[in-house]
């Protein structure tokens, strides 16, 4: 290859930043000790701990006790769901879309083979949900509305926040996985009434397996795993400090960068955006086009296969994915491009560009140089484009 | 990512005869856009019979781009005869073999040759193979029994992730995963075929037996033979050979008689016995 290598693809992980890696090297040396500990082993690890607590909180406007850290968004997403499930029994009604990431789908569709009642609302053809909708819907103390902030595969928002006041007005309680959204967008939970919220340490340049779990005070949710008393007695286990201590350090770098970078990448995501859907033949958009994380965009190329497209970019050095059936050994394409209705001439190719604070103007330039030759080159290929100029 | 081999990566990236032959003596599709992938490929013949040339387009990722363009290779100079014999094991060989999810790839590309042989031999009357004929299992993806009979036969699949795995064949609503195993169990001899227990059979005298494979014939063979423009009729039988005489569209073609005979025979072995042998009657 030879290449410098271009990674497009910060909604799947991101680089872990210099800094954290530098915050969290003495946790896993010197400073070793239990932070349950009462000696002095454990009193300044225990204190470390509080300060990264207090530094994800502030990224979201929460205070330190309502944050729990866990071992990943998953684990969040089911603490969230199975915990309510655990208080509420089969009174339990889910509210969620169709389009969720598999965490809150799937768990919310195991939930309801134990008896909770679900309920999996469409999207637009754009991808997005009117909160409208929410006044039709049966909401009461029993109901846990779980969608989604910001989609992996398409950026497009959902309107969490309008949602869930109507949520709240009538007695149901409100999740949302804020994996994408949280780090990019600027969340306040002084103001958004939300009672739970999934945070996911690697797509916010932490490393892999350290996730947050935001709990409003006095919302009550069983614990997945029991034990000891650790964070609050709601998710037992010995804290993996140094993961903590290096998300604690994300949440602060992303805090400190948040308004310069949504202009820089979003500068960046329209160039890309905006040249690709001029120069590549059959390109168009999918999801909303303003409604929308700044950092992503994700475009189908009409008659040909993302898989193919991604292996194309993958030799120029260029990291990017897809909603292809083939790419993951599933078999149908992305279960997000077809709740928003995109045909099958497209849905197999669509190719996301997820951006980060690290993504340069060379970079996004390279791929706008080198995507125009890879579609002609795999449309000369494919048997559906003779048809199309047949009629 | 796929753990591609580098012959596969060479063929995705370079691949070798696409196009589309005009007037072609073999044209085989398979496959469609909704399904995720597609196939076509058209061959010519020369005066010896060798594939002069070949050529393919596809719609889908990088293995069945490879499978595509390694078997217009493995074509080229052959016979009929020759080509008649890959199977989708000697596509996935020659790519120096395939992520095992990936396998139904190969399997496209011996359908597609299949159905652009069986155009040929039926002076372009059929377009598909012998396997997508029949009872369809699997909806999601138009997966016939005997395409699933032949891959678990050819490649000796013993679970249903290995079915979806080579054909797609259950890998969308998993409705059908209790017929998938129903068919795995039968071809690896687990349960015994739906045929009456031979003991009964042999009960059957030989008036009965020919008014019962006379009545298969009509009811059950009939109708697959009828979609083609063709039909057939018991000649004759001794003991547990039953001749039969092919007629119509499908008649005189040596391979279509072959795949004809094993559909019979089946359906003689579902419902009357398994002891019973299907001949063509000279």
């Amino acid at each position: 290859m030879g290449a410098p290598l271009i990674y497009l693809d910060n909604n799947a992980t991101t680089m872990v930043a210099p800094e954290v890696i530098e915050a969290m090297m003495p946790f896993f040396g010197e400073q070793w000790g239990n932070p349950s500990s009462i000696h002095h082993f454990g009193g300044s690890v225990h204190r470390s701990i509080d300060r990264a607590r207090e530094q994800v909180a502030q990224l979201i406007g929460a205070s330190a006790e309502e944050i729990v850290f866990t071992g990943c968004g998953s684990e969040s997403d089911n603490m969230a769901l199975k915990g309510f499930f655990a208080a509420h029994g089969n009174q339990t009604r889910i509210i969620t879309s169709a389009v969720e990431h598999p965490a809150v789908r799937n768990t919310a569709r195991y939930l309801k083979e134990r008896g909770a009642t679900l309920v999996e609302l469409e999207v637009d053809p754009q991808g997005c949900i009117d909160p409208a909708v929410f006044d039709q819907l049966p909401i009461d103390e029993h109901t846990i509305v779980s969608l989604m902030w910001a989609n992996n595969e398409t950026g497009v928002l959902f309107p969490v926040e309008a949602i869930a006041v109507k949520v709240k007005a009538r007695g149901g309680t409100m999740h949302t996985d804020a994996v994408q959204a949280a780090g990019k967008l600027a969340i306040d939970l002084r103001s958004a009434p939300i009672d739970l919220l999934a945070i996911s340490g690697h797509k916010l340049h932490a490393p892999k397996g350290i996730g947050v779990m935001y709990i409003r005070k006095g919302v009550a949710i069983e614990p997945l795993i029991h034990g000891g008393h650790q964070e609050a007695g709601i998710r037992a286990g010995t804290e993996n400090v140094p993961y903590c201590v290096g998300l604690g350090v994300a949440c602060a770098l992303a805090l400190k960068h948040r308004s310069e970078e949504n202009g820089g990448i979003r500068r960046l995501r329209d160039r890309l955006e905006t040249e690709l859907l001029s120069r590549c033949a059959g390109a168009k958009l999918n999801g909303h086009k303003t409604q929308r994380l700044s950092n992503t965009t994700n475009i189908s190329f009409e008659n040909i296969e993302g898989e193919a497209i991604l292996l194309h970019l993958d030799e120029s050095g260029i990291a990017a994915s897809s909603g292809s059936a083939c790419t993951t050994g599933s078999l149908e394409p992305s279960h997000v491009m077809r709740a928003m209705g995109i045909p099958y001439t497209f849905a197999h190719s669509s190719t996301r560009f997820s951006l980060s604070r690290y993504t340069t103007v060379h970079e996004i330039d390279r791929v706008i140089e080198v995507m125009p030759g890879i579609v002609d080159k795999l449309r000369s290929i494919s048997p559906f484009v003779g048809k199309e100029s047949h009629g | 990512m796929w753990e591609y081999t580098e012959k596969v990566r060479d063929h995705y990236l370079h691949p070798r005869n696409v196009g589309e032959i005009e007037h072609p003596d073999g044209f085989g599709e398979i496959g469609n856009i909704i399904c995720g992938d597609a196939l076509r490929l058209t061959f010519k013949l020369d005066a010896t019979g060798r594939v002069s040339d070949i050529k393919f387009k596809t719609f889908g990722c990088g293995s069945a781009i490879a499978s595509a363009s390694v078997l217009t290779e493995m074509c080229k100079g052959k016979t009929l005869e020759e080509i008649k014999k890959i199977s989708n094991k000697d596509i996935a060989d020659a790519l120096g073999g395939l992520p095992r999810e990936k396998m139904h790839c190969s399997v496209m590309g011996q359908e597609a040759l299949e159905a652009a042989i069986t155009f040929y031999e039926s002076d372009g009357k059929i377009a598909q193979p012998a396997q997508k004929q029949g009872r369809v299992i699997c909806t999601c993806f138009n997966i016939t029994e005997s395409e699933i009979e032949h891959a678990v036969i050819e490649n000796g699949l013993t679970t249903i992730d290995d079915v979806t795995n080579f054909t797609k064949a259950g890998g969308g609503c998993g409705g059908c995963h209790g017929e998938i195993q129903k068919i795995i169990d039968r071809v690896n001899g687990k349960t015994p075929s739906p045929a009456i227990p031979v003991s009964k059979a042999k009960h059957l005298t030989t008036l009965q037996k020919i008014d019962r494979i006379r009545e298969v014939l009509a009811r059950d063979v009939g109708p697959i033979l009828a979609q083609d423009g063709g039909s057939c009729e018991l000649v004759d039988l001794e003991g547990n050979t039953a001749y039969v005489k092919l007629q119509g569209q499908c008649s005189g073609c040596a391979f279509s008689n072959m795949t004809l005979v094993s559909v019979i025979e089946k359906k003689l072995h579902e419902k009357i016995s398994d002891q019973l042998i299907v001949k063509l009657a000279e």
